[in-house]
């Protein structure tokens, strides 16, 4: 047989049919399900009358519109509570496994998914949500899809897919201290564009990306959507195999062995042809912030917001030009001078327990400096990804580190990221965030979104503007 | 799905690249437990002054006269002209929804995200692929003449310009398939139950942990 990539193993273990156009029909095996994105698919069943087709294949919980704080009041906003009550009642009604608000283990479904151990290396993996790219970190194909699919999905437990191309994204090299996966991530998207990965699933690769935990790498495959890529993965290695083993939903006796023997052979043969390669050295990678609307707009900590005279064409000029008016910020402004109003520490990108630790160290940082969050900063949050991220968080008392800082410490949920709940910025207001997207409104109609990763935003809430995180950490 | 049926439609320009889905609909809406509606709420923070809500009836809310699908000359539109790598970012339905809702059939840009652009064939949209150069020029022209409006024929696969020039595009073939005949997809594929079910006997042995 011919080398093949990761992406055509897994394609190729899931192929149930072959039209001769090159569209194939393709077996799902796992399929994560949120309040937002079901409703309307769960009433398409109900209105044609169709069934489920295998109803353990599905995780549901909901995030986008839970509080993160005072939850034993329930959701205070109609609307959210209605959305939230629907996916209660449809699993109920579909006998689907559902970790509901109050269950300890419901957080963020690109959370829990692995931390489950529903998410498994090899497996096919849906969710009506973009993010879902999260999940290829486990050598898994896993793409966000709408939601004619959600219900395509659970009415048939396949989708009509055409194959993606292929791009390579090798990053090798040592990354220097205080440089993450999020900045690796966020470098990618500087250098290919937002729009740079449209059509091809992503393999990152190369020496710095193995050098990743299994943290590291769902944050890298979490950011693969925001370069355009829908699906993103990384190849199966012993730290794949050590993370979901013993979890609750990972195989267990003989059947683990089975499968750990499968998940061994879940990279790219040697000689295999990929359509694209993009190659970054990890050593010259900086902390990352983003200064505009899209996340390709970004730059390191050191450098200067643009000036859209320099833009490589007209259409990008006229985008930087409107990007500023909207940010508030002015061409050659230093990015260490952007000063903040918020801190948003959370999200499917940034809110494991990893994620935790790296700002939870700034935290203890200003204590032991006699700092807190800054003056001007009204709020710093901390939205842990889940009951157990949370319920672990505590155990090694970093809830202690962040509230003496002076940061809230949250109960699970997407919370600010897309501010579907109570948690958004006001028109005007600039925050430091371990988000994915800084779109127009995406943190509250007018509010002005920095990504940055969890250290770097921590540091900003102390500082109350952006600072060189390596500078600090000395 | 309503099949897609040849469209003579009036060209409304929206001059901006890497349009998201936050700003074609806004999170706020996406609480809805319902399919339809969302046309008044379509570009909702650039379309109006106020801050939108669910529920609000927006015949009432102050009008952001500078967007530019709020000039008179555009009511009506049902072709939507923009640039690159439009409807990224989220995969929610809710935007071609919303579009669809607002009147809009098609949708020429230079490219599209893959999600959105696979979301608009469940939804009776056709977002039309067409080369950067020609979209400019579409811009130039639908800019210059009030009223300027193209002929969408999916079954040929051509827009055709007032002047008479035919541009063609690529459209694949299954979906252009099921959009010009308004073929409901689940139903198509349950034909498939057999394979499924064969499928899924192979898999219980060879990846057993799958069906545990």
């Amino acid at each position: 047989m011919n080398p093949r990539t990761l992406y055509d193993k897994l394609w190729d273990a899931h192929v149930v049919h072959q039209e001769a156009n090159g569209t194939a029909l393709i077996y799902i095996d796992r399929h994560l399900v949120h309040e937002v994105t079901s409703p309307q698919a769960f009433e398409g069943l109900k209105l044609s009358g169709r069934k489920l087709w295998r109803a353990k294949t599905v995780l549901a919980t909901p995030d986008h519109n839970v509080p993160t704080c005072n939850r034993e009041a329930g959701i205070v906003d109609v609307v959210s509570r209605t959305q939230v009550e629907t996916l209660d009642a449809n699993c109920a009604e579909y006998g689907l496994n559902e970790f509901r608000m109050d269950d300890s283990r419901q957080g963020i479904v690109h959370v829990i998914g692995p931390e489950q151990g529903f998410t498994l290396p090899g497996a096919t993996l849906v969710c009506g949500d973009s993010h879902t790219s999260t999940h290829g970190a486990f050598a898994a194909l896993a793409f966000g899809i709408g939601t004619s699919e959600v219900e395509h999905v659970l009415a048939t437990q396949c989708l009509w897919q055409k194959k993606s191309h292929t791009m390579l994204v090798k990053v090798d090299g040592y990354l220097p201290a205080g440089v993450t996966a999020k900045d690796i991530a966020l470098a990618i998207i500087g250098k290919i564009g937002t729009a740079g990965g449209n059509g091809y699933a992503v393999e990152f690769g190369g020496s710095a990306i193995r050098a990743l935990s299994m943290e590291g790498r769902m944050t890298l495959c979490n950011m693969a959507i925001e370069a355009g890529a829908r699906a993103g993965m990384v190849a199966a290695d012993e730290k794949t195999i050590a993370y979901v083993e013993g979890r609750p939903q990972a195989p267990k006796g003989a059947a683990w062995e089975q499968a750990v023997a499968y998940w061994r052979t879940l990279h790219s043969d040697a000689g295999a042809a990929f359509d694209a390669l993009v190659e970054l050295d990890a050593a010259a990678i900086r902390p990352q912030v983003t200064w505009g609307t899209s996340p390709e707009m970004v730059l390191s900590v050191q450098d200067k917001v643009p000036n859209p005279a320099d833009a490589p064409n007209p259409v990008k000029k006229t985008d930087w030009e409107r990007a500023l008016v909207y940010m508030g910020l002015t061409a050659g402004t230093p990015i260490n001078q952007i000063s903040i109003d918020k801190a948003f520490i959370g999200s499917c990108t940034n809110s494991r327990i990893e994620d935790l630790r790296e700002a939870a160290h700034v935290a203890r940082w200003a204590i032991a400096h006699g700092r807190k969050v800054a003056a001007n900063v009204k709020l710093a949050m901390v939205v842990p990804g889940s009951g157990l991220v949370k319920a672990q968080a505590e155990a090694e008392g970093l809830d202690k580190d962040f509230v003496a800082a002076g940061f809230e410490w949250r109960d699970p949920g997407c919370s600010m990221c897309l501010a579907m709940n109570a948690d958004r910025l006001e028109p005007g207001e600039r925050c430091a965030s371990t988000s994915n997207r800084n779109f127009e409104g995406r943190q509250g109609q007018g509010g002005r979104t920095h990504l940055v990763s969890p250290a770097m935003a921590a540091a900003a809430a102390v500082f109350g503007h952006f600072v060189d995180i390596r500078e600090v950490m000395k | 799905m309503k099949p897609f049926t040849p469209l003579h439609g009036l060209v409304a320009p929206l001059d901006r690249a890497n349009v998201d889905t936050d700003a074609i609909i806004p999170k706020q809406f996406l609480k809805s437990i319902k399919r339809s509606g969302f046309g008044p709420n379509a570009f909702d923070e650039w379309r109006y002054l106020d801050r939108g809500e669910p529920g609000m009836d927006c015949t009432n809310r102050p009008i952001n006269p500078d967007f530019v699908l709020n000039q008179a000359r555009y009511q009506g539109a049902s072709v939507l002209l923009t640039r690159e790598n439009f409807g990224c970012g989220s995969s929610r339905e809710h935007a071609p929804w919303a579009l669809e809702d607002y009147g809009f059939r098609a949708i020429i840009a230079s490219s599209f995200a893959d999600i959105f652009f696979n979301n608009c064939f469940k939804n009776g949209v056709l977002p039309i692929v067409l080369a950067a150069d020609v979209v400019d020029r579409l811009f130039q022209e639908t800019l210059a003449t009030e009223g300027y409006c193209l002929n969408v024929d999916l079954a040929a696969q051509t827009v055709t310009t007032p002047s008479g020039e035919v541009i063609a595009f690529e459209v694949d073939g299954e979906r252009k398939h099921r959009l010009l005949n308004g073929l409901d997809d689940i139903a198509l594929t349950l034909q498939f139950t057999d394979q499924i079910k064969a499928y899924e006997e192979r898999r219980r042995v060879e990846a057993a942990w799958l069906f545990a």
